[in-house]
């Protein structure tokens, strides 16, 4: 070894920079704990050390800090929902993205690239139209584009009237865009630290202790810490720690699988997604194409991946872009994602008091991580709802009020 | 292929099925509270282990019950409807109930 080298590593001048502080011992007791580290779970965190000066919170994680569905989605950002609500708090969020690597003053590469969700069927351009109209009423970027129009925005997809389902039109957003999830968790973590939140990793919670109708403690597998609130941020495994809580959720745990090609040289500017052939794909800043389907046919905690996914997402990958047929597939994993009955997720308020909800993420999880934390973290500071998550409250399946949020990924046209 | 044994059919690539939900008895419509119907058409056990759950073959529209792990996805056993429900399920009139 150059001896130079050996010197820089001893410097003490110039020490090991570390992003992120060594897990520390656990304490008794925090104003608030988040269980699972993950992004929305660590922006939760940052926006409570930030902006409502609550530094004595603790983020635990069973696993490693990001590891896992924000690790697992296909990273991508849109605002161009169906449902008055989603499409507000969706595009609040896709705002916050915008601003995110300055906010963070860490790089979370976000890249805007205009989102086209073909259709295929009369019924894929109704919905498209409907999404169109409601996104322009509330100031979103979203119009309805044909062949002609769309040949101009993606050069290399296959308009061809020969083609089993021949794209008919397609929701054009042009504010859609992609960023490296993992850094969104980092950029959150590293601040959120730097301000006295602690990081627990490799913690797991096993009970969730109660008194006088309000959470009091939470027993994880390094001890017992008491707290004043709790934020549960597990989507994949909300079931599972809600009922530790004594809750029931409206959720089906089930895994969606994505997988990544070989790395190709820049050729796909847009995201492309097709509700009828349950396809989307965007090709990642190093060049890798992303690409995901419908979600798995029945519920599951295991992510295992399978091989019917992967060969029924190329089917209908060849049919958009054939020039694809000769490249690799490089990797394949699955997520475990919270299916609720109206594809919306479950924010704010439990029956519990002090133990708030953060659920219900579908296929929707990633794009909500800003607005998400923000909103969550606001309501634990303040303790009143904020307008924007109101409507996703847990309470509304006590009324059937369902939101019917059309515009989700894993929702069929 | 992953493979899910039919009571009527054996064998069979499981993407000839849908999953139909987990087995559970319905509160009757006609006595319950709103509580407990929200409970019953919303909510879910959503068990990480072994459930009890209803499968359909497509291509028979055949119904059956299947016990199934869901954290390391092995079917453990499949049989009929019969076997859990014996007798006549009477949907009709008041406070007739669902089924036991």
């Amino acid at each position: 070894m150059p001896f130079g080298l050996l010197k820089y590593g001893f410097s003490k001048p110039d020490p090991a920079r570390r992003q992120l502080p060594a897990r520390p011992d656990l304490r008794r007791s925090y104003d608030v704990v988040i269980i699972g580290g993950g992004g929305h779970g660590l922006a939760a965190a940052y926006y409570l050390s930030r902006y409502h000066g609550i530094t004595n919170v603790a983020v635990l994680d069973k696993g490693y800090l990001g590891g896992g569905n924000t690790a697992r989605n296909t990273a991508i950002i849109r605002s161009n929902y169906l449902t008055p609500e989603g499409v507000a708090f969706y595009d609040e969020s896709l705002r916050l993205f915008q601003g995110l690597s300055h906010e963070l003053d860490f790089n979370v590469l976000y890249s805007e690239r205009g989102h086209l969700t073909l259709a295929h069927t009369d019924a894929a351009m109704r919905t498209s139209r409907w999404r169109a109209e409601v996104n322009a009423h509330l100031g979103v970027e979203s119009r309805l584009v044909f062949p002609d129009e769309i040949a101009r925005i993606e050069p290399t997809l296959n308009l061809s009237r020969a083609a089993r389902y021949p794209v008919l039109g397609a929701l054009y957003h042009v504010p859609g865009a992609i960023a490296r999830h993992d850094a969104v968790a980092w950029g959150y973590a590293i601040r959120a630290a730097e301000r006295g939140v602690e990081l627990h990793p490799m913690t797991e919670v096993t009970a969730i202790e109660q008194a006088g109708g309000r959470v009091s403690a939470v027993v994880t597998s390094r001890g017992t810490i008491r707290c004043g609130a709790v934020i549960q941020a597990v989507a994949g495994m909300s079931s599972v720690v809600a009922k530790m809580a004594g809750l029931r959720l409206p959720i089906r745990s089930i895994p969606l699988q994505a997988c990544v090609s070989q790395p190709l040289k820049p050729f796909l500017d847009t995201i492309v997604v097709s509700g009828s052939l349950h396809v989307y794909i965007s090709q990642s800043s190093r060049g890798e194409l992303v690409m995901g389907s419908a979600s798995d046919p029945y519920p599951l905690y295991s992510t295992r991946s399978t091989l019917e996914f992967a060969e029924g997402l190329m089917g209908h990958i060849l049919e958009l872009f054939p020039f694809l047929g000769e490249v690799k597939l490089m990797r394949q994993w699955a997520g475990i994602t919270d299916m609720t009955p109206d594809f919306a997720p479950i924010m704010g308020l439990s029956p519990l008091d002090g133990y708030y909800l953060d659920a219900g993420w579908g296929t929707w999880g990633f794009k909500a991580t800003p607005a998400c934390g923000r909103t969550m973290a606001a309501l634990v500071a303040t303790g009143s709802v904020p307008d924007l998550i109101a409507p996703f409250a847990l309470q509304r399946f006590d009324r059937f009020a369902m939101l019917g949020e059309k515009g989700a990924a894993a929702v069929g046209h | 292929m992953k493979i899910l044994n039919c009571p009527l059919n054996g064998p069979r690539n499981i993407a000839e099925f849908v999953h139909g939900g987990e087995v559970r008895e319905m509160p009757d419509p006609n006595t319950c509270s709103d509580a407990e119907w929200v409970d019953h058409v919303v909510m879910e056990h959503n068990i990480a282990g072994v459930v009890r759950e209803w499968w359909c073959h497509v291509a028979t529209a055949y119904w059956f019950i299947a016990e199934r792990n869901t954290i390391t996805d092995e079917i453990i056993r499949t049989y009929p409807a019969s076997e859990v429900f014996r007798d006549r399920v009477d949907f009709g009139g008041p406070g007739q109930g669902g089924p036991r």
